[in-house]
């Protein structure tokens, strides 16, 4: 079952035409109407026109994190603001967010992608998809909103939270889908038990979880505990958002969307790129999108390329799940952490280099961050009550930052282990 | 007319206390009179001790985040009331009390009382005049 047969198994030479084609045109539009593209291309003596072959993708500069901080909110925009209908964005690691646009083709690209994706779980139009991404600013649930509306299928648009409220409608609705982090997912299979729900006989049929790093075991204990077929989707705001790539029935990896997306492994260290199979970060290249086309996105994800034919039929190279980061990156509760978005809060708070650490732990399959700041002389007081100030205060600042709630701790000087060269900023006690 | 606490920030773990005590024993540091002040989390102990400035150093040196306060010490007779008869007078003084606490002397057996007070001198100023006696560092190192 295809969304878009033709599309989604495709020869693999009609693919590569298709690409670089595309590709082509990418390059000669950004080359053309992003100032930053046109001056990286001009120092490596690169223009349009040398782009010939799929294999010239890897003499073009890599786009990172940075350089979209470098350019915000609006510079690595290829279009006039009045062509972007909407924007999202996600968190950076100094406060300031990254942002990215999109077209009205850029939506419509997007819901196609989802509604594949959603076909991918067995999806049809005759479905209820609840979905408990958050909506806003998060490419979550807004992406899969319209996904799911360009199947056809009848969408229950709930956000995150209220997993009382979320039960109940579950029942009363008939829901076949859910979509929502994977933990989220576990905690509300949770809360039905103690509720009494039986999911065994419930109508829920698939659940397509993302936005957060999860395992085969949490992917057993979802299946077990909710009775459905669990998947991974893949995607990321500054791509596009979810949908970039899907995991089909087989559950071998996820198909990346190869008529939309060029991806490469490279060497996180020195930037090479790796032949298939083998493990290292992940580099993304659109070449469809209008609004906010990126060339060769370090997305800090560590995965692998399977190119061997699916038996699901599709011909789309599948990655593998995500098993880690080759920057600091965090994902708690779906929201991205960085520790220097910690460091910079400490760093208003005293003059001093601060020593801290994030303990991250999940109780109940719920995410807990602790932040374990050692007190520096400055900080201290001989007073509980202004010690307890300062803890508030830090909280507050911390969470306006980050966007979560995390706990302060106090901590005595010399606590926090120091490690030779890199400081150990994270402690990550999740087991997923 | 003012004495000198030191205060130590203390997670609360076991043996955090007992290394206290222990660096301030090797270095000939004696105890006159010691409080903690805890939370879920931490703890402030508080040291009247004989020498508190070689006290601040050597528990820096040990790596505990230390800090040195003035306080004053207060006579209080042993007899009930005689604690609210000094409270009543920084009460009238306006003065806030952060915190206090209690120790005994040996020779005399009147109580004394440690009060932290943010305006200090005002306070010295206040119990004076009512006659309250206040001891002298180093009078209290030396007990
Ligand atoms: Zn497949």
């Amino acid at each position: 079952m295809y969304w878009d047969r033709e599309c989604e198994t495709m020869s693999r030479e009609q693919l590569e035409a298709l690409q670089l084609e595309r590709l082509k045109l990418t390059i000669e539009r950004v080359y053309r109407n992003v100032p930053f593209y046109r001056q990286r291309f001009t120092e490596m003596g690169i223009k349009p026109s040398s782009i010939r072959s799929l294999e010239d993708l890897r003499r073009l500069p890599f786009t990172t994190k940075q350089d979209l901080r470098d350019n915000y909110p609006f510079g690595l925009f290829a279009v006039p603001m009045s062509d972007v209908v909407r924007v999202h964005a996600s968190s950076g690691t100094t406060g300031k967010p990254t942002v990215v646009g999109y077209t009205q083709n850029d939506i419509d690209t997007w819901a196609e992608l989802i509604a594949r994706s959603l076909v991918c779980a067995g999806a049809t139009k005759f479905d209820v998809v609840q979905n408990a991404y958050g909506y806003g600013l998060f490419t979550g649930g807004l992406g899969l909103h319209f996904g799911a509306e360009r199947l056809g299928a009848t969408v229950v648009p709930v956000s995150g939270g209220n997993t009382q409220r979320q039960l109940m409608l579950m029942q009363d609705f008939g829901t076949t889908i859910l979509t929502c982090t994977p933990s989220y997912a576990l905690y509300m299979a949770e809360e039905g038990q103690k509720m009494g729900l039986d999911f065994k006989k419930m109508p829920l049929k698939a659940g397509i979880f993302g936005a957060e790093p999860w395992s085969e075991r949490m992917r057993r204990q979802l299946e077990e505990k909710l009775d459905l077929m669990a998947l991974d989707i893949y995607g990321l705001s500054e791509i596009m958002g979810p949908g970039v790539a899907m995991e089909c029935a087989e559950k071998q990896g996820m198909h990346i969307w190869e008529d939309h997306f060029i991806p490469e492994i490279i060497d996180p260290a020195t930037g090479e790129v790796l032949p298939p199979r083998e493990e290292g970060e992940l580099v993304i290249t659109t070449i469809t999108k209008e609004a906010f086309p990126l060339i060769r996105y370090r997305t800090r994800d560590i995965t692998r390329i399977d190119p061997e034919p699916c038996s699901c039929g599709r011909t789309h190279v599948r990655i593998k799940r995500i098993t880690g980061r080759s920057d600091d990156m965090l994902i708690i509760r779906g929201v991205n952490v960085f520790p220097s978005q910690v460091e910079s809060v400490l760093l208003e708070f005293g003059e001093t280099e601060p020593h801290y650490l994030l303990v991250v732990d999940r109780k109940a399959n719920l995410d807990q961050l602790e932040i374990w700041v050692e007190v520096a002389e400055h900080m201290f007081s001989d007073t509980v009550r202004k010690l307890e100030d300062l803890e508030h205060r830090l909280r507050e600042r911390i969470e306006s930052v980050l966007g979560i709630s995390a706990r302060v701790k106090l901590v005595e000087p010399n606590t926090i282990p120091r490690s030779e060269g890199k400081a150990k900023r994270v402690v990550d006690r999740r087991q997923i | 007319m003012k004495v000198k606490q030191i205060s130590i920030f203390l997670e609360n773990k076991s043996g955090r206390l007992a290394q206290v005590t222990r660096v301030l024993g090797d270095n000939g540091i004696n105890i006159r009179a010691l409080a903690i002040a805890d939370t879920t989390d931490f703890g402030i102990l508080r040291l009247i001790v004989n020498d508190p400035d070689r006290a601040y150093r050597v528990l820096k040196e040990a790596g505990f985040t230390v800090s040195a306060t003035d306080v004053i010490a207060v006579e209080v007779v042993d007899k009930p009331g005689g604690l609210a008869g000094v409270l009543a007078v920084l009460q009238e003084a306006n003065l806030n009390i952060e915190y206090l606490y209690a120790f005994l002397q040996k020779a005399s057996k009147a109580a004394l009382v440690v009060f932290r007070v943010e305006q200090l001198d005002e306070a010295i100023a206040a119990l004076q005049a009512k006659g309250i006696r206040i001891l002298s560092g180093e009078e209290v190192y030396a007990l």
